[in-house]
């Protein structure tokens, strides 16, 4: 039994069950001070805003892992969302078929790959800091953007791209079952591949993998990559919740995807954290703004709670982590 | 200054930038110009002297952007409980307030052990999104007239007739930057500051007091957040909660062009003043050259992008040394 409870966490990660609990707490909390919250239409809209956000947060995470951060995640998505707007606009707009839009995706998926490579070559090849090289990939984006829409929005976009929006599967809506499978896929490529193990190694010490032979110059290279094509896919879905595409979608979420991420218990330093404890930490995010806005707070007061949420964690963290009868047997 | 350090290679590329740009435009040396150059960047440069104190102590600080905001709409409603205030209330009242958040902070990330850029964003998160819900989003036009008024401190009418001027944000900058660079340079604690930055344990273990670093560190920077927020408002002559959203990350980019390290230990003043004053000359000179107001942040992000790129490229002029082997390992015998 306690066995097969240390397999558990291991695999889930230690900081996934008291997360749960306080998950459940929180629920259970809403659902008495709210007849609203406990309801089918209040899930469904749940399940309809959060993937954005969590797909996001899947392009910050192994970057976080490995040591660095992107902050160039949101711009991404957005330049990337223009390469599919584009797309669908020259093939007809509207009347556009699957294959304008199968087109536009893969349009989009190679732009949010490339902004991805560049910046994985600059961090890796010259030794820059990784927060300084998204930072100024950041701003170039932006003002890529800004330069191609002059401001504006792109709309008119076929209605197949309104199934991977607003669409829904079972009574699932199909956002979520994006996220859900990104989110595995996620878990198996850093647990199971020889690309995941690297990412880990990197980020606990880059010096020392080095020397065992890891090619951290192309880990990094690869990572950031695969960072790109979730951010672009993040944009894809973007486009789609939005049903036009303009570059400054999202631009608040940028450090949320980050307090996710902390929240998740990924170590700032990188080399440590779970992808199941962050899925975790965004369903809690989503589920305090959801929770706050049915009782008549405004986003602004959810983005408040989230900040003094982060700080209430890693105090409780750093108390967990200080008081001799709470720790079991704790490697760091 | 060393010849191969990232600030002399700045210079380098700021004096070839002023002098093509002078060349190829002929306002860009004028008197109008270079003023209006200053002005606007002085809000900046005084976040900039504030952020490099808390990068050399190997910190990072998200928040200080909006904590300048939340200083001016805090100030507002204690001016209105003074009784108007003058130019001195002003200052203590955005200064103290400015160190109190700055303290928020420096206690967070000391008393729980937390790395400074969780914090930071943790505060980030929760300074805007009460700021936000308190004012509703409301701009405050009612301001004190001292406030507002516009003074300069300098003021010059061309034989064309085009009046230049610098205005008080420009002197009050100077002042920031030159007891910046008093502190870290100058004193003890700026000394302590360094070893703190360069390494926390080793500098613990020498004597310096852990607590008083990030406390000094995190408090300037609130100090100077502060006070660029009573200066802003005196610029725009108005109080906007979200108008100061997003510029920490510009702000950061520019003193960690100028060769502040993250990670802590390293920066100076001077290079702080030159990344600063890369990204606004890139830009002026954008804007005199006739390029589209829309193309601006992507050419800056580029040259960013290109500037960082190549100040971790070695330019040796004597001899080619190897990257990534610490110093001396390598090298030959001198004779």
């Amino acid at each position: 039994m306690k066995g097969a409870y240390r397999r558990l966490q291991s695999e889930v990660g230690s900081e996934s069950l008291p997360l749960l609990a306080f998950l459940l707490i929180m629920v259970v909390a809403f659902s008495m001070a709210t007849p609203r919250f406990l309801t089918t239409a209040n899930f469904s809209s749940m399940a309809f805003q959060l993937p954005v956000l969590g797909l996001l947060t899947l392009a910050m995470l192994v970057p976080i892992l490995s040591g660095g951060l992107n902050l160039a995640v949101i711009f991404t998505a957005n330049i990337s969302g223009l390469a599919l707007a584009w797309t669908l606009i020259k093939f007809g707009g509207p009347d556009g078929g699957t294959m304008a839009l199968i087109f536009g995706m893969a349009a989009a998926i190679a732009v949010g790959a490339a902004s991805g490579w560049v910046m994985g070559l600059v961090i890796a090849y010259t030794g820059a800091h990784p927060i300084l090289v998204s930072l100024a990939m950041m701003i170039f984006l932006r003002g890529l953007g800004e330069f191609l829409t002059r401001g504006g929005d792109i709309s008119g976009f076929p209605d197949q791209l309104n199934i991977i929006g607003h669409g829904g599967v079972l009574g699932i809506p199909v956002p979520m079952i994006i996220f859900c499978a990104a989110a595995i896929v996620w878990h198996v490529m850093l647990r199971r591949t020889r690309h995941g193990f690297a990412v880990y190694m990197v980020g606990s010490n880059i010096e020392a993998s080095e020397y065992s032979g890891i090619h951290t110059k192309r880990t990094i290279t690869v990572l950031y990559t695969i960072s790109g094509v979730i951010c672009a896919a993040a944009g894809i879905m973007m486009a789609a919740r939005f049903n036009s595409v303009r570059v400054g979608h999202g631009e608040a979420f940028l450090l949320v995807t980050v307090l996710a991420c902390f929240l998740g218990g990924i170590d700032p330093f990188g080399g440590f954290g779970k992808v199941l404890p962050v899925f975790v930490a965004l369903i809690i995010l989503q589920v305090l703004s959801s929770g706050l806005n049915l009782l008549g707070a405004n986003q602004h007061l959810s983005t408040a709670v989230w900040g003094l949420f982060l700080i209430g964690v890693m105090a409780a963290r750093w108390i967990a982590g200080n008081l001799p009868f709470l720790q079991r047997g704790k490697i760091h | 200054m060393r010849l191969n350090s990232i600030e002399s290679r700045l210079l380098v590329v700021l004096v070839l930038m002023i002098f093509g740009l002078s060349l190829a435009s002929d306002q860009f040396l004028t008197l109008g110009n270079l003023t209006s150059l200053l002005n606007n960047n002085a809000v900046n440069l005084i976040w900039a002297v504030g952020l490099l104190v808390v990068l050399i102590a190997g910190g990072i600080d998200i928040s200080f952007a909006v904590a300048a905001s939340v200083v001016q709409y805090v100030a507002v409603f204690c001016f209105q409980a003074l009784g108007g205030g003058n130019w001195l209330i002003g200052f203590i009242v955005c200064g103290g307030l400015g160190i109190v958040l700055g303290l928020v902070n420096a206690v967070l990330i000391h008393g729980f052990r937390i790395i400074s850029i969780v914090i930071t964003i943790a505060t980030f998160n929760a300074y805007f999104g009460l700021l936000m819900f308190f004012s509703k989003g409301r701009f405050i036009y009612n301001l004190p007239d001292w406030w507002t008024d516009r003074i300069f401190i300098f003021e010059h009418q061309s034989a064309t007739g085009t009046w230049s001027e610098l205005n008080l944000a420009v002197a009050v900058m100077v002042v920031c930057v030159a007891a910046t660079a008093f502190l870290i340079r100058y004193t003890n604690i700026g000394r302590q500051l360094y070893a703190f930055g360069d390494n926390p344990e080793g500098a613990r273990r020498a004597g310096v007091n852990i607590t008083v670093m990030q406390c000094v560190a995190f408090g300037w920077m609130g100090l100077m957040a502060g006070i660029a927020g009573l200066m802003q408002v005196n610029i725009v002559k108005e109080v906007v909660p979200n108008a100061l959203y997003g510029r920490e990350l510009d702000v950061l980019a520019a003193v960690v062009l100028g060769g502040a390290r993250l990670g802590g230990g390293r920066g100076t003043v001077l290079g702080c003043i030159l990344g600063v004053m890369f990204v606004a000359i890139t830009q002026n000179g954008l804007n005199l050259l006739g390029v589209s107001p829309f193309a601006f942040q992507m050419i800056i992000g580029a040259a960013i992008l290109i500037a960082i790129s190549s100040s971790n490229v070695p330019v040796e002029l004597k001899r080619f040394r190897w990257r990534g082997i610490s110093p001396g390992s390598f090298r030959r015998a001198d004779p």
